[in-house]
Parts: structure tokens; sequence; C-alpha cells
């Protein structure tokens, strides 16, 4: 029996709710993006109004590109997200998956040691963190904030791939193992391309925070070579606080991209968000 | 049979996370016993930064300040944000409910953006210059209550902590709809044969199964508000006005770190602070675990 447990008139009552706090949600970011194609009057006299033929103005756009980097810091942020997760995910099911095959001393005790990284925030150890990239010689280097990145995000990876790894079932491993193929074999060419699914998962939990990440950028590159679009446009934003054309601009620059990237893979990232999260 | 596979599997995992994250953890928790005379030589002092932060009158009302900020954010955030995630979850899991994709999606979007970006946003929303929230209090004719809340030094804190749950709100609510759609789906049937109403359902069988994914709610968001720093330092700057009533943890670990005016950073005073965060998120964490985690696991079926 499939008896839906709302009722009409009950249901009405939720899509208001539901419906209320949705556009609740989405307002600000639309007020934002309509004005950032305004000109300065329309913004001020109008600002709930959509840009029209008359109002419709790019000159904030113009301003942010020209007087920023921000092509730059994009390609630095998606540099810095794209190896970092590529370097999570590749060490991470590697880690997993020594941690749930093998049995060897100190594994329960290793897990553990890095299950600490997960509710333990990297960020408080950032006095040592900076004198360790100072001594190496890449502060202002994406390098820095990709190794960095990638210590933040392993352990959390490490545990979600665990599981993952640990429902593969044996008969796979052990008909490989009969044919004589080697361990390193068996994770590369079984393994690997099986945890696919996963990937979503520990991609949401650990590309967000990376691309949207202000501190380390702040501490370990701030350089104008190295900031990411997050520091980027919030030192462009400190610098031309009273042009509410380039502050629209560079606002919108910085959501726009967020919002393609969602529309193609929200359902992905949803499901991967809600799969990890029921364990 | 031969071990160094095992070896190789884990090295990288374990060096990189070492090195840049355990390793500097411990040598922060090391640094904060240390001060740096003029000279920038490093020696050993006890518990004296300890000291100075927690007794020098200077120092501890920054510090009891910063603390009791923090607690505040992680109140309105405990007591607004989870609710309303709560909420939201049991409306999106109901059956049948339509658009419940379309919501979900665009309720979690906020989520995604740089809290930087929200920050920013939300500032330019609030401003009494721009006067679009003005404009919006008055249509519905509260208009009066309209005040520069941002810049007011009795409502920075409330206000930005309200923007911090307005963007997370879909964190706790994607948890929790997890939960709830993980709830056997038999007991809700039997149930409702019975003749219970869905408050009573809620209430006395999808609430106490959910009970573990509230308590990781709360430490998560625990967690995550005694570590924050991004949206007070993009609205507020490092200083945290009005008159440092939107300092945090965070932003004072940022200023006694790297200076501030005429006060020169200092790292091993610095590492202290990041100490008392550590052990403030530790008590946070050991909590969950000794009481609310095994309390709950009695309910799991």
């Amino acid at each position: 029996m499939k008896k839906n447990i709302c009722k009409p008139l009950s249901a009405f009552g939720v899509h208001c709710m539901l419906g209320g706090y949705t556009l609740l949600a989405l307002f600000p970011i639309v007020l934002i993006l309509m004005n950032a194609f305004k000109t300065k009057a329309a913004i001020f006299d109008n600002p709930l109004a959509f840009p029209t033929a008359e109002t419709f103005f790019l000159g904030g756009f113009e301003k942010v590109i020209a007087k920023s980097h921000f092509m730059l810091y994009f390609g630095n942020s998606l540099t810095v997200t794209l190896a970092s997760l590529a370097l999570i995910l590749l060490f991470g099911a590697m880690a997993a998956w020594a941690l749930s095959e093998y049995k060897f001393r100190g594994n329960r005790i290793l897990a553990i040691y890095m299950m600490i990284g997960i509710m333990v925030p990297i960020r408080l150890g950032t006095v040592s963190i900076l004198e360790l990239i100072v001594q190496l010689n890449l502060i202002n280097t994406l390098t820095a904030l990709v190794l960095v990145y990638t210590a933040q995000g392993l352990p959390l990876a490490v545990m979600i791939l665990s599981e993952f790894i640990a429902q593969i079932p044996k008969e796979l491993k052990e008909a490989a193992r009969c044919d004589g193929v080697g361990e390193f074999k068996i994770f590369f060419q079984v393994i690997l391309p099986l945890i696919r699914p996963a990937v979503a998962t520990v991609a949401v939990f650990t590309m967000i925070p990376v691309w949207n990440d202000l501190w380390f950028p702040l501490i370990l590159a701030p350089g104008e070579e190295t900031q990411t679009v997050t520091l980027g446009v919030q030192q462009f934003i400190g610098q031309y606080v009273t042009d509410w054309n380039s502050v629209l601009a560079a606002l919108s620059l910085a959501v726009i991209p967020v919002l393609i990237l969602y529309s193609i893979f929200s359902r992905q990232l949803i499901r991967g968000l809600t799969s990890g999260a029921v364990k | 049979m031969k071990r160094w596979h095992i070896v190789l599997f884990l090295a990288p995992a374990v060096l990189i996370y070492s090195v840049f994250s355990a390793l500097p953890l411990l040598d922060t928790l090391r640094l904060g016993f240390y001060t740096t005379n003029d000279a920038g030589v490093a020696h050993f002092s006890g518990f004296s930064n300890y000291f100075t932060i927690l007794t020098d009158p200077a120092w501890s009302s920054a510090f009891w300040n910063a603390m009791g900020n923090n607690f505040k954010f992680f109140l309105i955030h405990l007591l607004i944000q989870n609710p309303i995630g709560l909420i939201l979850a049991t409306f999106l899991s109901l059956k049948g409910l339509k658009f419940a994709r379309q919501y979900r999606t665009f309720i979690f979007l906020p989520t995604l953006l740089s809290v930087v970006i929200i920050g920013f946003i939300w500032q330019l929303i609030l401003s009494p210059l721009w006067g679009v929230s003005e404009s919006i209090l008055n249509a519905v004719g509260l208009g009066a209550y309209f005040q520069p809340w941002l810049g007011e030094e009795g409502s920075a804190l409330i206000t930005l902590a309200l923007i911090s749950v307005w963007q997370f709100v879909g964190i706790p609510m994607m948890l929790i709809y997890a939960a709830l759609l993980a709830v056997p789906e038999d007991i809700v049937e039997a149930a409702y044969v019975e003749g219970a109403s869905a408050w009573r359902i809620f209430w006395e069988i999808k609430l106490p199964l959910i009970l573990p994914t509230l308590g990781l709610v709360t430490i998560l968001t625990y967690v995550g508000n005694f570590n924050a720093f991004d949206l007070i330092y993009s609205v507020k700057g490092a200083i945290a006005g009005p008159n440092y009533s939107t300092d945090i943890l965070g932003t004072l670990f940022y200023r006694t770190f790297f200076g501030y005016q005429s006060q020169i950073g200092s790292p091993t005073m610095g590492a202290a602070v990041a100490t008392l965060m550590f052990l403030v998120i530790l008590c946070g964490v050991g909590a969950y675990f000794y009481f609310v985690q095994r309390k709950l696991t009695r309910y799991e079926l």
C-alpha cells in the first residue's frame, strides 16, 4: 500500500513553507545577479527590477576584468581544487584499500590516527604550517595550497572510501589473486574502477571547502600571482568598496561558475551527499 | 608473504597527512609553551603564555569576549539552523511530495558558495545605503524596524550568525533528510495502520531513530563554529568591529598571530590561542563521544 501521508490541505501548507524558504534562499543571489547588469542609477532607483534595455550595463564586468586578474584567479582556484581532489582520491583510495584489506599490526591505531583529522580542524596548526611552508620555500605557490588541502581532505576520504571498499565482493579479489595477479594490479585495475561511484561523495566533501577557503590562500599564498577566486574577490572588493557596479560584477563572476557547475551536477552531488550521510 | 606493498599503499596518504596536518598541530601545541624574545629566538617558558592570556587584563578580556561571542554564535546555529534544517528535512521526506527535488536543490545552493561571497552579498543587502531591506520592510509595513544591523554593537554578531545560518541550513537539512529516508518504511506503515497521526509518528518513531544524526549535526556545527573565521573577516575585517563585538576565536587567533595596528604579531602567542581553541573543540568532541554517542547507540536498529 502506497498511501500518501500528506493530505491535500496540509500539502498546501508544506508547499507554502518549502516554497517560502526556497525564495528566501534564492532571493539574495538573484538580487545580486540582476543588479550586476544594471547602471548605477538603476541599481539605486529600483533594486528589485530586472535589467531592461535602458538600464542594461556591463561596465562593472569590464572594470573587474580590466583591474583584476580574474581569469588568473579562476585558473588558480581550478588548479588547486582539481589537483587536491586528484591527490585526495588516489592516495585516499590507496590508504583506504590497505587499511580495509590487509591485516597488519597497528592497523586500527593507524585508522584512528587518520580519523582524528576529521574532527580536528587543520587550521589550528596554521602557525607551524606557515613555518614549514616557509622552510620548504613554497610560500606564494599553489603547491603549498595543494599539499595543505590534500592533508585536510584525506581523513574523510579514507573513511568514506574504506566503507565503500569494504562492500566490494571478496570473490572479485580472490579470483584475481588465484590468477596470480599482483596486489598493485588488483588495486589499480580491479578496485580503482569499482570505486568510481564513491568519487561523487568524496568530491562533494573535499572540493567545496577547498574552492571556497579564504584562510590558507590569505596566509600561504597572498601574492598577486597565486590568489584564488575567493581571496581575489575579497581583495578586489576591499579596494573598490564604493564602486557598486564593480562590486556586484565581481560577486556575480564568483557566483556564476558555481551556478553553472551546480546546474549540471546537482543531481549527482546531492545523491553523493545523501548516500555518504546514511552511514 | 611480502608485506612491502602495504607500506607503499599507505605511505603517500600517511606522509602528507602527517607532515601537513598532524605534526603541525602537535608542533603548535608545543609552540604554545615557548616565548620569542626581541631577537626572535624562542625559548621554553612553561605556561606563561596561557597565564598571560587568562590573567593579563588586556588579554583575558579579549579572550573571554571572543569566547563568549563564539558561544553565542554557536547557540544561534544550534537553536535556529538545526531546527529549521529538521523541519525542512521532515517536509522534504514526506511521501508523494511534488517538487521535493527542486526545493532540495535550491535550498542547498547557498551552501556551495564561498562564505566570503555570501558575507559581501548580505552586507550589500543590509546596507542602509542601498536600502533594499528597508524598502522590503516598508512594503510589509515594518519599515520602522529597520536598523543598520551589521553596524551596531548590539546586533552585529547576531546578524552575522543569522547570515551563516541562512547559508548553511542546507547541511543539517541534507544529513537529516538522508537519515529520515533510512527509517524503515514498514515501521511507519505499521504505525499508520494502527491509527497513529503523522505528528505522533514523527515524535515517537522518526525522531528517536534519527537522534544519532541530530547528535552528529550538533557536533559538526560545534566544530565548524569554533573554527569559523572567513565570514567575520570578510564582513568586519580582522578587527571584528564594532568595538570587537563580533570577535570570535578565529579572528582573535588571526590577530594574535599576525598582529594588527600597534600590536605586533606573535607566533608563540598565536600557537597558545590555537591550543586553547583546540581544547575547546576537544571538549566538545569528547563530550559528544562519551555522552551523546554512547547514549544514542541503543536507538539504532
